[in-house]
């Protein structure tokens, strides 16, 4: 009975967002990538139907879709921006039956395409020509977890909601959170370095994943899934497949270290008068809240407004040019709430605080974070959103924001912008009624050149996928491509791991 | 203008999940996170809106519980109630704490402060007991208007729309009465921090038991308390056929 009125409470407050995702993902279909941004296909083999009888040899029947309206939803990514044309999706469950299909793909130079979740904002999770779909969805076993050191071993495509939900039973959390938690794999975490909204707490995952396995292009296991913190033996070659993106190695099996459970956590969302209070707050909570300081986020009043509008959520307190959210986690609730008040009370009375709500009750901690995650969704009610992901020096953060606003006039319906101040990145979103390559052109290459201009970087966490390998230029030097050129040449000699994905064919 | 008498329960956050005690006494409540019941922050928050729209003087919020029921009155303080009555039940008596006892500290605190109005959620998310309101009313002979999702003010007394099983259905209520709040009656208000501010300084006054002369002798004693049982596995069939093949053998159709 208590749980069925949880849920039932839960259900009004339209907690589920992602669910709301997927309805509006269903109603039209996006363009082929390929037609939409005019890309050739390469030279791969194509599949035939004696490929499809092997991989029915290795997985069975059940495990390998061909037929169109099965294959459709791995072929759509949820912003209905890309969409590719693979004819089959296959489901391995284990190590080796990725190992067994790549070894056959590398032979027959078929491409592939790996997907977890599908929750990619670059394209990177989808085909974009006929790449056959390796889909994790089934390897979601969780194989170890050792609660002393907080090392959890599991499968690539483990759920990182469920993940997070195990070992919170056990007195740890995943060292990642972010909006797609209740879709996203934990090897598509790994493999596009996730970042999300406590990596200001607990660091990047090249810090936090102890270990990883996977399969380079010709089948070969690369085991390094070793759960240790301290490894200085060789190379650190797991940092290879942390956030290339599927293009260096199909990501099988992670180890990550999980931290503890916080025992006390507040949530704070206020009001600010601009952005420079903003970056005064942000200073001042680093100081004062000190060690227990989890997050640090912004949203500007477009971002909190169109969201709770479009996806009718409630906001918790009233209009404000900046929104910013201020998350603690600690082990002794008393200190943290002294903290808590004394920074409140303080930034109340110097007035960087217009007004704002502090909470400790898990239900209400929910509905604040829920609105600031659905951000992301917010913007696909009802049209079409250009998204973009950068790192921006903090005194220059929000400068782009007013700058595309004031470049792109009445075409976009609205440019909003928030994001993790903490770790200076911020989401930048342009709403349009439709896709249109007028506003396209005025918004690429000229995002990037002025992200290059700050010293930033042209992707702070969605990676660099099929949407942005020519800008890659902008915050990558010669030297480096040349580098990662060689690489790919080395670990994939045949290019079938993700193609048209990370690197541009010219460097 | 009406003193409404507003009261408020403590309750496992509804975020949080539930775990039954292994000796199958109770619910684990140690180290778990606590709220105001849900139907409470509305009752609170049509009490502070019945304020705000001066029909309404004076708002109440009582709580029954241990030391920790203050800080569930404090939220209701925050939320914009002007003062906050907490009496003290504890340990082993407030394990066995029935709706009927309840209501009889309600019905002593309406008479000790001149209440009007009581609203109260329709029911706890802990026990699902939906009797609170319709004791109070009973206890002190007031009409009651349960299960509200609209109150006005309308001559001497309230218009309450109340939900029924099929619909709605729309009463006339003289004051003094009792007012159970639904699901859909508003949605609560975040505590500003102003707010928060201030309700640390209103006065919350402790009273125990004994004092109002209600007694708590327990009338009912819990035999176990169990784990829903788990769902069953589903599993995909490949076909249509099999489908219906499956029903049949269940004797679904």
């Amino acid at each position: 009975m208590i749980k069925s009125l949880a849920s039932f409470v839960k259900l009004v407050n339209k907690n589920n967002v992602f669910l709301e995702q997927v309805r509006y993902a269903s109603q039209a279909l996006p363009q082929l990538s390929s037609e939409k941004y005019n890309i050739h296909r390469k030279d791969f083999g194509r599949i035939e139907s004696s490929d499809v009888d092997y991989f029915r040899s290795v997985l069975g029947q059940d495990r390998v879709l061909t037929e169109e309206s099965d294959v459709l939803p791995y072929n759509v990514d949820w912003i209905k921006n890309c969409r590719g044309q693979s004819k089959a999706v296959l489901k391995p469950k284990s190590t080796e039956e990725v190992s067994t299909i790549l070894k056959y793909c590398n032979e027959r130079k078929l491409a592939v395409c790996p997907q977890g979740g599908n929750t990619g904002l670059v394209g990177g999770s989808v085909p974009v020509f006929d790449e056959i779909v390796i889909s994790f969805s089934l390897m979601n076993k969780i194989i170890d977890l050792d609660d002393l050191s907080g090392a959890l071993v599991c499968e690539a495509g483990c759920v990182l909601e469920n993940l997070d939900n195990y070992v919170r039973e056990r007195g740890l959390i995943m060292p990642l959170d972010l909006g797609a938690k209740g879709t996203c794999h934990i090897g598509g975490n790994a493999s596009t370095n996730a970042g999300g909204l406590r990596l200001l707490r607990y660091g990047n995952l090249h810090g936090s994943i102890l270990g990883v396995e996977a399969v380079k292009a010709d089948g070969t296991v690369i085991d390094c899934l070793r759960s240790l913190k301290k490894d200085n033996t060789g190379y650190h070659l797991k940092h290879l497949f942390i956030g290339s993106e599927g293009t260096l190695g199909l990501v099988t099996k992670v180890a990550i270290h999980c931290p503890v459970l916080p025992k006390s956590v507040n949530l704070g969302f206020f009001g600010v008068k601009n952005f420079e209070n903003v970056l005064k707050l942000y200073k001042s909570a680093k100081s004062k809240l000190g060690e227990i300081l989890s997050a640090f986020e912004m949203a500007d009043f477009d971002s909190i407004n169109f969201t709770a509008k479009n996806l009718k959520l409630p906001n918790p307190i009233s209009d404000y040019p900046f929104y910013v959210l201020v998350e603690t986690h600690g082990s002794e609730e008393t200190h943290d709430g002294e903290k808590l008040t004394r920074f409140l009370t303080n930034e109340m009375e110097s007035g960087l605080i217009l007004d704002g709500t502090v909470t400790s009750e898990p239900a209400k901690m929910q509905t604040i974070w829920n609105l600031r995650e659905s951000i992301a969704a917010a913007g696909l009610v009802g049209g079409y959103v250009f998204k973009y992901d950068v790192s921006i020096p903090l005194k220059n953060y929000y400068d782009l924001v007013p700058i595309l606003k004031k470049r792109l006039g009445d075409k976009a319906t609205k440019v909003f912008g928030y994001g993790h101040v903490g770790d200076g990145n911020i989401h930048i979103n342009v709403t349009v009624p439709q896709y249109t390559k007028e506003v396209s052109s005025m918004l690429e290459p000229f995002i990037f050149e002025e992200v290059s201009k700050l010293n930033g970087s042209i992707s702070a966490e969605h990676g660099i996928g099929f949407r942005k390998p020519k800008y890659i230029h902008y915050s990558k030097d010669q030297s480096a491509l040349g580098l990662m050129k060689d690489l790919k040449q080395l670990m994939d000699p045949n290019g079938i791991l993700n193609p048209y994905k990370v690197l541009p064919d010219h460097i | 203008m009406s003193r409404v008498l507003v009261g408020v329960k403590r309750v496992i956050d509804y975020a949080v999940k539930i775990r039954v005690k292994p000796d199958k006494t109770g619910v684990v409540t140690d180290g778990v996170k606590h709220s105001m019941n849900p139907f409470d922050e509305i009752a609170v928050e049509e009490a502070v809106r019945m304020k705000e729209k001066k029909i309404a003087s004076e708002v109440i919020a009582v709580s029954c519980g241990p030391a920790q029921a203050q800080e569930t009155l404090r939220t209701a303080l925050a939320m914009g109630a002007d003062r906050a009555i907490h009496v003290e039940v504890a340990g082993a008596e407030y394990e066995t704490l029935q709706p009927l006892h309840v209501a009889k500290i309600l019905a002593k605190l309406s008479k000790d402060e001149k209440a009007d109005i009581v609203i109260v959620g329709k029911q706890a998310i802990d026990d699902d007991s939906n009797q609170t309101a319709q004791m109070t009313a009973a206890l002190l002979d007031w009409p009651q208007a349960t299960f509200a999702s609209k109150v006005e003010k309308s001559g001497d007394g309230l218009t309450v729309t109340r939900e029924i099983d099929g619909g709605l259905e729309v009463i006339k209520t003289k004051l003094p009465a009792v007012v159970s709040a639904d699901l859909r009656l508003n949605e609560p208000r975040y505590a500003t921090l102003p707010n928060i501010m201030k309700a640390k300084k209103k006065p919350l006054k402790k009273v125990s038991v004994k004092d109002l002369g209600v007694d708590i002798a327990p009338r009912i004693k819990v035999l176990s308390v169990e784990d829903p049982p788990v769902r069953q596995a589903g599993s995909i069939v490949p076909d249509v056929d099999t489908l219906v093949a499956k029903l049949k053998e269940g004797g679904h159709v």
